[in-house]
């Protein structure tokens, strides 16, 4: 038996011993998805126990440092934990976007001190974080953000307004590109950590088409920030920007997977033309699978383009709003029922109208293209 | 996933260098063709691959090959597609290897196959689709033999062949697994019809009429050769799917250069937008096909009972990805990628051939759908 194999036996009986059955159901809505911080409500106390024993292990993080709140594990070992869970269709004990998109910014760019304050609240799911990025001013064009940050000195003053800031309404800290220079567009733009609750932040929900409000607009009216909460140098944000920004787009692509399995065997259409195009789907989605596993060797291997990402984010992206379509046709006018129970509150349609907004987050398909044409292909103009 | 290792890397290397120069377009494809060649392909860079070794990759070591498989096979073949190189290997050293493997035949035909000297061939398609299950040729016993009736078509350099690996079926019907035996036909046992195809490659039809064949020209099991038969054909379909991602990588490749350096409008044009788009779009595709027919060989390798299923995918989604290069290629080279002097058209016929060999794309997706349970 190798180390692996040896590991392997360790994770499923241990998985076994502590993941409550509850945790092993299908996720029915988002309650059922544990976001964590101060203000969360646990669904029930299955998914409250399962977070604390996944995070006393390490486990939410598996392959951050052991110093951090993290596994210690290595890549392969956390494939492994990864592998176990979904054997036993456990739920990911923790949704977070400290830990797909803040925590491996913090490990390349924080200093020590900043790693150890934020890294174990994350992994532990005490604080929840969102996301502070687009401007009304600035979506594709995300340099040219507004949002000011004045060195009073001791602090930092903070005044101006975002946009598409995810569950801002409901999180703890911000992560927030501000403009602390007006000397030069991407090289005056600094990375900057607070408290939501700090006086002068304000939120206000918007109304999607799906009829959910997953996203925010956040106002900044004189907020005091601390000194110390800049995660690199001031004016070189854009740097840490950029590298959560791949981050991002890795973890949005992970919807073109649409939660393995074909879509076809879900569905079974009847209708012969939509089986073909159903199956072409299922082609499409079993290659960008394999290239997400490509993707996920290389990137560990440091061998990955920095630009893959937008490869992924493109494909990914692109081939979840196919797969909400097609779910829609086959669904037929049942897939038109906005509230009923039977239909879980009109999960297909207002998955469907979400699914829309995947290829304009975290950066346009056709920014992602514009990427690939200028780091990638190296076209001239680009 | 795993990545590729460093002999993989070296084995990659190493078919790349050779099949970019002694492979090219002008020394192999456009040679062979313009010298109206009967077999579409040259003896000496096959004896050459054989010098190389690389004639062994799918042979076990016990009869002197590598005993390596289909991850290896699929680099040197991504290379063959780049270079439109028209070769033996896929049909004879992949496939027709495979189908031997473990049989009597083996023995017989490994040295020569190792050499570059022999070159084996497929019959398998009886209609203008891919449909193994559907074989009617008919094997009847007779005496210690059996006597073959029937006919074949896209049988791949069947007439350059020493031998032709030939699906019949000794029992059962025409859609049935079951009864399907696989033969040796020896050389000129059958009628052949050499026949041009568009990427000026040879394919035979074959026609048997009263063919007898000693009970000894049996590979494997009577009526169980659909077994062997299909595990052959996946590494044949993983095969063209990464001949066929070497297609497009040639393809996007050549276009990309023309975007870079042809002018109009006072400036290249890769930079106009509505061309940058797509070439990035096929970048990514490109990127997709290829890490599917990697996946799908590794299956294979490691004997995983999903190799079938992604197999089916890498085949399927290569001959998309290939056919989108080859296409996209012709229309953004504009009137001189219509040439017979540009090479770019070549790609679109080259895809064309590989897409529908062993199944094309909606063979393939029905496939996936089927082995899905839908």
């Amino acid at each position: 038996m190798t180390d692996l194999d040896a590991f392997r036996a360790d994770t499923r009986a241990w998985l076994e011993a502590n993941c409550p059955p509850e945790m092993r159901q299908p996720i029915r809505s988002e309650a059922d998805m544990c976001w964590g911080g101060r203000n969360w409500v646990f669904a029930s106390d299955a998914q409250k126990r399962w977070l604390e024993v996944m995070a006393e292990r390490g486990w939410t993080v598996p392959d951050w440092p052991r110093d951090y709140g993290g596994g210690g594990l290595t890549p392969e070992q956390a494939i492994v934990v990864k592998e176990e869970m979904a054997r036993i269709g456990a739920r990911q004990p923790l949704y977070s976007f400290g830990i797909s998109m803040l925590g491996p910014a913090l490990l390349k760019f924080g200093t020590e001190e900043q790693k150890r304050h934020y890294l174990p609240q994350i992994a532990r799911g005490e604080i929840r974080w969102c996301q502070g990025y687009s401007e009304p001013g600035a979506g594709s064009d995300l340099a040219g953000l507004q949002t000011k940050a004045e060195d009073k000195g001791d602090h930092w003053l903070v005044n101006g307004q975002k946009v598409w800031t995810s569950y801002a309404d409901k999180a703890d800290w911000i992560f927030c590109l501000v403009r602390t220079s007006s000397d030069s567009k991407q090289g005056g733009i600094s990375f900057l950590l607070f408290d939501m609750e700090t006086p002068g932040v304000s939120t206000r929900p918007i109304l999607l088409i799906s009829g959910n409000s997953p996203f925010c607009e956040t106002f900044f009216d004189d907020v005091k920030v601390p000194k110390d909460q800049v995660v690199g140098e001031v004016n070189k944000g854009w740097d840490v920007a950029k590298y959560l920004l791949g981050h991002e787009r890795e973890m949005i692509s992970g919807m073109g997977l649409g939660g393995g399995g074909s879509l076809g065997a879900q569905v079974q259409p009847a209708d012969p033309l939509l089986r073909a195009e159903i199956a072409a789907f299922d082609v499409d989605a079993l290659a960008f699978q394999a290239m997400s596993e490509r993707f996920t060797a290389l990137w560990k291997a440091g061998d990955a383009h920095p630009a893959s990402p937008s490869v992924m984010k493109y494909a990914g992206t692109e081939l979840n709003k196919r797969r909400n379509e097609l779910v829609m046709a086959a669904g037929g006018s049942e897939a038109l029922e906005w509230d009923s129970e039977r239909s879980n509150g009109g999960k297909a349609p207002r998955d469907w109208l979400r699914s829309k907004g995947n290829s304009i987050e975290g950066g346009t398909s056709e920014i992602q293209l514009n990427i690939v044409a200028k780091h990638i292909l190296r076209l001239p103009g680009a | 996933m795993t990545l590729l290792t460093d002999d993989h890397k070296m084995l990659q290397a190493t078919a790349a260098g050779v099949l970019a120069d002694e492979g090219s377009i002008a020394k192999q494809y456009r040679h062979w063709r313009d010298t109206h060649c009967e077999d579409g392909f040259g003896h000496a860079l096959w004896e050459r691959f054989g010098e190389l070794g690389l004639n062994g990759i799918c042979i076990p070591e016990r009869h002197g090959g590598l005993g390596l498989g289909a991850t290896e096979a699929a680099l040197v073949l991504e290379e063959i597609g780049r270079n439109l190189t028209p070769s033996p290997f896929l049909t004879t050293a992949v496939v027709a290897a495979r189908a031997i493997d473990g049989t009597g035949h083996a023995e017989r035909w490994y040295p020569g196959v190792l050499a570059g000297e022999a070159v084996l061939a497929l019959a398998i398609d009886e209609g203008p689709r891919h449909a193994p299950e559907q074989t009617a040729l008919e094997a009847r016993r007779q005496g210690n033999g059996f006597v073959l009736n029937g006919r074949k078509q896209f049988a791949v350099q069947a007439a350059s062949a020493d031998m032709i690996v030939t699906a019949a079926r000794t029992s059962g019907e025409p859609g049935d697994r079951h009864g399907i035996t696989l033969f040796a036909v020896p050389r000129d046992a059958a009628a052949l019809e050499n026949v041009d195809l568009a990427d000026s490659s040879k394919a035979a039809r074959l026609t048997f009429e009263d063919v007898a064949l000693d009970a000894d020209a049996v590979i494997g099991e009577v009526d169980g050769g659909w077994a062997p038969l299909s595990r052959a054909l996946d590494a044949g379909r993983a095969g063209a799917a990464a001949e066929l991602v070497g297609v497009a990588a040639g393809a996007a490749a050549m276009t990309f250069d023309y975007l870079r350096t042809r002018k109009q409008f006072g400036k290249a044009i890769g930079e106009f937008q509505a061309l940058q788009h797509r070439a990035a779009h096929l970048y990514c595709e490109i990127e997709i096909a290829r890490a599917a027919v990697l996946k799908a060989a590794q299956l294979i390798d490691s004997g995983d009972e999903r190799a079938e299923l992604h197999v089916a995918v890498a085949k399927a989604k290569a001959e998309e990805v290939a056919s989108l290069a080859a296409r996209e290629g012709v229309q953004m080279h504009g009137g001189i990628g219509m040439t017979d002097e540009h090479d770019i058209g070549l790609y679109l016929k080259r895809e064309a051939v590989l897409g529908e060999l062993f199944g094309d794309v909606y063979y393939h997706r029905n496939r996936v759908a089927e082995l899905s349970d839908y």
